[in-house]
């Protein structure tokens, strides 16, 4: 097998050994993304700190003193600032932008050895569902069963491409509204988006603040336990960022969740849902009932408003986050004629340097934010946010361990198909995963199946704050029982 | 909630985004659209909800208000598309 094709956790054991070195995986990595161009998804490649980085970790792994994550060569989503090496956030306004400094999370990775191949291509800011927003132009999806090229989903989608096509071992992605769940179902990938508070947000490109996590996206749910401890810390720079012990994610894994109680909210049964979609997630529920699980019907009655409250919060806290990119301190600054003045340079910046999604957004949570409808929009979301959380609680507080549902209303669809649709069509990609932003909680999307054109589908759990052991696990379950082992055809 | 033209014009202003004004009657309409998709929110009951400031209940950390970064004055102004003399250059603010 192509070491490229490798997962963390047979990565890991084979470097142990001393069967592989890094550099060999590095380099197999590196030969993969020079030959895949067409997927779009590296947009900033990094071959020298990568052959440095995997040096080092081969002179680490022959001392004996080697995490986890030592070695592996992994892909950086253009979110998360990385040192000297262009942080574009798939934006224009970014353009040439190289921090000074690490994210933390990134930070995290590195002192733990791994390898940065280079940065992944996403939504511009994280805002989008189909990777079309990109400055970059959008990421194809490696996964192709006719002669249309098809999303990779998104914002993460350069980051769901390079896993599903094994240019890298594994990669970072960040989710405000599904943003990590939703590419990975779109490409039979796995991802998590863990418990808000649980991985520092400090150096990551700021989109909405009280939602934004990062997480990994793997080859397997094993991969994303491995890769999610190494990410988490307790970090001073974040002031959410929680104090308390990182548990070893992958010793959770235990394949047993008898006894355990999964609830299925009737609410997520939409109307007009595909039948593949609803024959998947009965195979799932069937699945994790053969694993000794019990279910249980539960209801999670303000699940309908939170899209809305979504598109409310999430919009007003990134015209905020945004208002940072004024032409100043980094990045596009507007070229200006004789007698224009500063208040020219921010507008001409922005509407320069952002894309429509970014403005369109942008301005939305300016007005929702304005004097007057402060109260009537964003209050209001801001309390219906509350009702959200509180549903969950309650069915917690029933003695739910997991909640499983689909994680996206459809398998990926083609580029430049909702180029048409109204903005509010695409939103509906998150219908299913936004509830678990607002309500802060941990959620995975785990590969469970092929539709019938031959695209995969995922199905996401959702857990108890806190607990991503205990959800990783039930995802270990789900994983082992589906056994999805599909690939795309290699056609790029 | 619809948003008229002069309402767009006004948004775009406050969000510091130049629109040329050909593009408002557009830009109107989508924000419009938008809003509508959010009224939904108006059929919860909300009477006596507290509205969210934290997702997590936490108290943020507190900590001595004293200096404990800087001093790199070079690396604040290293991406700076105008940098003169160790600051910011911007067009001129006051008449």
């Amino acid at each position: 097998m192509s070491l490229n094709k490798l997962t963390i956790a047979a990565a890991r054991d084979a470097l142990k050994k001393g069967d592989v070195t890094s550099v060999e995986l590095t380099e197999a990595c590196l030969s993969e993304i020079e030959g895949a161009g067409a997927l779009n998804a590296f947009v900033h490649k990094t071959p020298e700190i990568a052959l440095e980085q995997a040096k080092a970790a081969d002179a680490r792994l022959k001392s004996g003193d080697a995490p986890a994550m030592c070695g592996i060569p992994l892909g950086i989503k253009d979110l998360f600032c990385t040192k000297g090496v262009p942080s574009q956030a798939a934006s224009n306004i970014l353009e040439g932008f190289k921090p000074e400094y690490e994210s933390t999370v990134t930070q995290n990775l590195w002192d733990a050895g791994a390898v940065m191949l280079g940065k992944l291509s996403m939504d511009e800011f994280a805002m989008g569902s189909s990777n079309e927003t990109a400055c970059y132009g959008p990421v194809v999806n490696p996964w192709k069963v006719d002669e249309r090229q098809l999303t990779p989903g998104g914002s993460s989608g350069g980051s769901a491409a390079a896993v599903a096509a094994d240019l890298c071992l594994a990669a970072t992605g960040t989710d405000t509204g599904g943003s990590i769940r939703q590419p990975a179902a779109f490409t039979g990938i796995v991802g998590i988006k863990p418990t808000y508070g649980r991985v520092s947000r400090w150096g990551v490109v700021a989109f909405a603040s009280s939602l934004d996590q990062a997480g990994p996206m793997t080859k397997s749910v094993r991969d994303a336990a491995i890769m999610l401890g190494t990410m988490c810390s307790h970090d001073p720079k974040d002031s959410t960022s929680a104090d308390i012990p990182v548990p070893d994610f992958e010793a959770a894994l235990t394949g047993d969740i008898r006894g355990k109680k999964i609830g299925i909210p009737k609410e997520y049964r939409l109307e007009g849902m595909p039948a593949e979609i609803e024959k998947l997630w009965e195979d799932g529920i069937a699945m994790l009932k053969d694993a000794g699980a019990e279910i249980v019907d539960i209801s999670l009655p303000h699940t309908k408003y939170a899209l809305p409250a979504y598109y409310v919060v999430a919009p007003a806290e990134a015209s905020s986050n945004l208002a940072r990119y004024d032409g100043v301190r980094y990045g596009h600054r507007a070229k200006l004629g004789a007698g224009e003045g500063i208040v020219d340079m921010y507008e001409k910046t922005r509407a320069e340097g952002f894309g429509p999604e970014v403005q369109r957004r942008v301005m939305i949570g300016t007005y929702v934010l304005s004097a007057g409808f402060y109260d009537a929009y964003y209050n209001r979301a801001r309390k219906v946010r509350a009702l959200i959380k509180r549903d969950f609680e309650e069915v917690f507080a029933q003695g739910v361990d997991a909640i499983l549902t689909p994680a996206t209303p459809s398998s990926a669809f083609g580029l430049g198909e909702m180029a048409d649709a109204d903005p509010v069509a695409m939103y509906l990609n998150d219908v299913f995963t936004v509830t678990v932003n607002l309500a802060g909680l941990p959620g995975i999307s785990v590969p469970c199946g092929l539709d019938a054109k031959g695209l995969p589908l995922g199905l996401q759990l959702i857990g108890r704050p806190w607990e991503e052991g205990d959800l990783l696990n039930h995802a270990h379950v789900l994983e082992t029982a589906a056994g999805f082992a599909a690939k795309p055809e290699k056609w790029w | 909630m619809s948003i008229d033209i002069d309402t767009a014009r006004k948004v775009a202003h406050l969000a510091r985004i130049r629109v040329p004004e050909e593009h408002l009657p557009e830009l109107a309409q989508e924000l419009s659209n938008i809003l509508t998709f959010m009224e939904q929110l108006n059929e919860v009951d909300v009477e006596g909800v507290e509205p969210m400031t934290s997702v997590t209940p936490m108290r943020l950390k507190r900590r001595v208000d004293e200096v404990t970064d800087g001093g790199y004055q070079d690396k604040i102004l290293k991406n700076a598309p105008d940098a003169r003399e160790g600051f910011f250059a911007v067009p001129k603010v006051v008449e």
